[in-house]
């Protein structure tokens, strides 16, 4: 296996108007492989998109990745790359498709255009070629009639033909690594499986890495090789996906799971997890989740390190210990 | 801009004031080929303030010049002065709301400023102040002059427009795929601040032409003898009672073409730009 993205210690952090620093994203480690899919799953505010923007240095202004963090790409130390270097491996080497396809199209050029314009970005080629390679990676992305279509305008497309078009910019430069951040949050469900059909057909073919950012554990399901749980800006669960669904050990993810309804099994009431996430202001001392946690205890008032739960299964909570 | 044209042609005022509009472009283009040359136009023999009639269907002035041919080259000023006023001010406006929008911070609060304060000054007086010394100021000088100081609104549109369209996530996926930082500002930026900046345009043509015809009526604008609308009024105020075509046409021409320019700027503002910039 080839290691295409190694994180590791990823901490962003913004000012407070106190002149204080607070981190929605501290202390996030990861790694990814050629063909692989990983999922990061977490709830909204937990920090997982702003981890990806870290990714290509797109964090918004007034927040900076910190120093000791590593974001290795191959060979390639994303955080000391500077201007044209760092264009050069945004959409080249990762490529990024966002949540709400509506509104990350620009409305005023023909999707042709817009592929055309990823596809010049990073590589010479006329104006004739491009557009032939903007038809071709449309019909990869499997939108009927490729060709016609490239002079459609954003608005003439559905919501999904729209996310196969954003998929389409991605891939235009062909990237290593492919993020997809919440990719069919704003889509039908019927629509969502076709478009991480496309995704996943994607990956085979190219060989591709992706990294799946979603709070929805149904999608990881069939989708993901394995599955990093996010709260509170750190990793507290980490496993292949077949483990984690089977033996769910962090009382988060325990939780995650009781607040979705399953097809199999005895009908019973949903268990929300009670309370909310914090603030990145106002993270608790210790365990992060000790405050929404039915099973804290005495050591939960300490914060608690990545422990390992099983082969390549780790979560960060002492309980880890005891079953261990 | 075919779009712009499209958009203007959904309202009945907006398809009357391009129609009236066209139809004024034409005229100035080729309306003083057709008309007597009223440069060379002293005839001693012809009566001087005869009233509209066959020969003269606007009437002559006190130098016995036909009306209507100074009219109709008035258009020719007019029209080009306003022309070229906008395009300046609107490549001023574009640019300095683009990169005061763009680069925000220290750079934007001091554009902004500088805006604030150009605006607490009436720009009439503005350029009365400047105009005033010169013994003459010839006709580039002039264009260059109402330009100068007609981008500060724009700007300011633009400006907001940036700033709103920065956060836009299509901007975000553009820089994320490495576009890089000009064809951000130029195709992603700029681009979809069109309908606000024709809309500025349109409305800013009208102004100048009253701008113009105001400085001109008072000595300051274009100078005689070529033919323009404020001044043509200027030359008639002393002959209004006896030969009051003199003044009236040019009057109607300039009432007409700015009624004109606002009710294709307010068609487009309401096609491009619903909330009213």
């Amino acid at each position: 296996m080839t290691r295409v993205l190694d994180v590791r210690d990823l901490r962003v952090s913004f000012p407070t108007s106190a002149g204080r620093r607070f981190h929605p994203v501290d202390g996030v480690s990861f790694t990814l492989d050629r063909g692989e899919t990983l999922a990061l799953v977490g709830e909204s505010g937990c920090g997982k998109s702003l981890t990806s923007l870290a990714l290509v240095r797109l964090v918004p202004a007034p927040g900076r990745v910190d120093a000791g963090s590593t974001i290795r790409l191959g060979d390639t130390d994303v955080l000391a790359l500077e201007g044209e270097a760092l264009r050069r491996i945004r959409g080249k080497r990762i490529g990024m498709i966002f949540q709400d396809p509506m509104t990350s199209l620009n409305p005023v050029f023909t999707v042709g255009d817009q592929i055309a314009e990823g596809v010049r970005a990073h590589a010479r080629m006329s104006r004739a070629d491009a557009r032939e390679r903007a038809r071709a990676l449309l019909q990869e992305v499997g939108i009927p009639d490729p060709a016609g279509r490239l002079d459609a305008y954003p608005h003439q497309l559905s919501g999904g033909m729209r996310q196969r078009v954003m998929i389409a910019i991605a891939l235009a430069a062909e990237p290593e690594i492919l993020v997809a951040d919440e990719p069919t949050t704003a889509l039908d469900v019927t629509v969502q499986a076709q478009i991480l059909e496309v995704l996943d057909e994607l990956r085979r073919r190219r060989g591709m890495a992706v990294l799946l950012i979603t709070h929805d554990l149904g999608i990881v399901a069939g989708r993901a090789d394995r599955v990093a749980v996010m709260y509170a800006g750190q990793i507290v669960e980490e496993a292949p996906t077949l483990e984690l669904f089977e033996h769910p050990s962090h009382p988060y993810t325990q939780g995650l799971f009781a607040s979705v309804p399953r097809i199999t099994g005895p009908v019973t009431r949903l268990t929300p997890i009670g309370g909310t996430v914090p603030p990145p202001t106002a993270w608790p001392s210790g365990c992060r989740f000790r405050p929404r946690c039915p099973q804290a205890f005495e050591k939960s008032e300490r914060p608690p390190e990545l422990l390992p739960v099983g082969p390549a299964h780790r979560m960060r909570c002492w309980l880890a210990e005891r079953s261990g | 801009m075919a779009a712009g044209f499209r958009a203007a042609r959904r309202t009945p005022g907006g398809r009357a004031g391009l129609a009236f509009l066209f139809f004024l472009v034409l005229l100035a283009l080729f309306g003083p080929l057709l008309l007597p040359d009223p440069f060379h136009q002293f005839d001693l023999l012809e009566a001087s303030n005869t009233a509209p009639g066959p020969d003269h269907p606007f009437g002559t002035d006190q130098l016995s010049r036909d009306v209507l041919s100074r009219v109709v080259s008035g258009a020719r000023i007019s029209l080009a002065v306003a022309a070229l006023a906008v395009a300046l001010s609107v490549t001023l406006g574009a640019g300095i709301g683009l990169v005061a929008g763009y680069w925000g911070g220290p750079v934007d609060a001091t554009l902004m400023r500088l805006v604030d304060g150009a605006l607490a000054i009436p720009r009439l007086f503005l350029l009365l102040l400047v105009l005033s010394v010169p013994e003459r100021v010839p006709l580039f000088a002039l264009i260059l002059l109402i330009g100068a100081t007609g981008w500060f609104t724009t700007g300011r549109v633009v400006r907001a427009e940036t700033l709103r369209l920065r956060e836009e996530t299509f901007v975000r996926a553009a820089e994320a795929l490495g576009a890089s930082r000009r064809r951000i500002i130029f195709r992603h930026l700029l681009v979809n601040t069109a309908g606000p900046l024709l809309v500025a345009a349109t409305l800013g043509v009208g102004d100048v032409i009253l701008l113009e015809a105001g400085l001109s009526y008072l000595g300051l604008g274009v100078q005689p003898p070529t033919p323009s609308w404020g001044g043509m009024i200027m030359d008639a105020r002393p002959v209004l009672e006896a030969a009051p075509w003199v003044g009236i046409f040019p009057g109607l021409a300039i009432t007409l073409t700015v009624l004109a320019t606002n009710l294709v700027g307010d068609a487009l503002r309401e096609a491009l730009d619903p909330r009213g910039a």
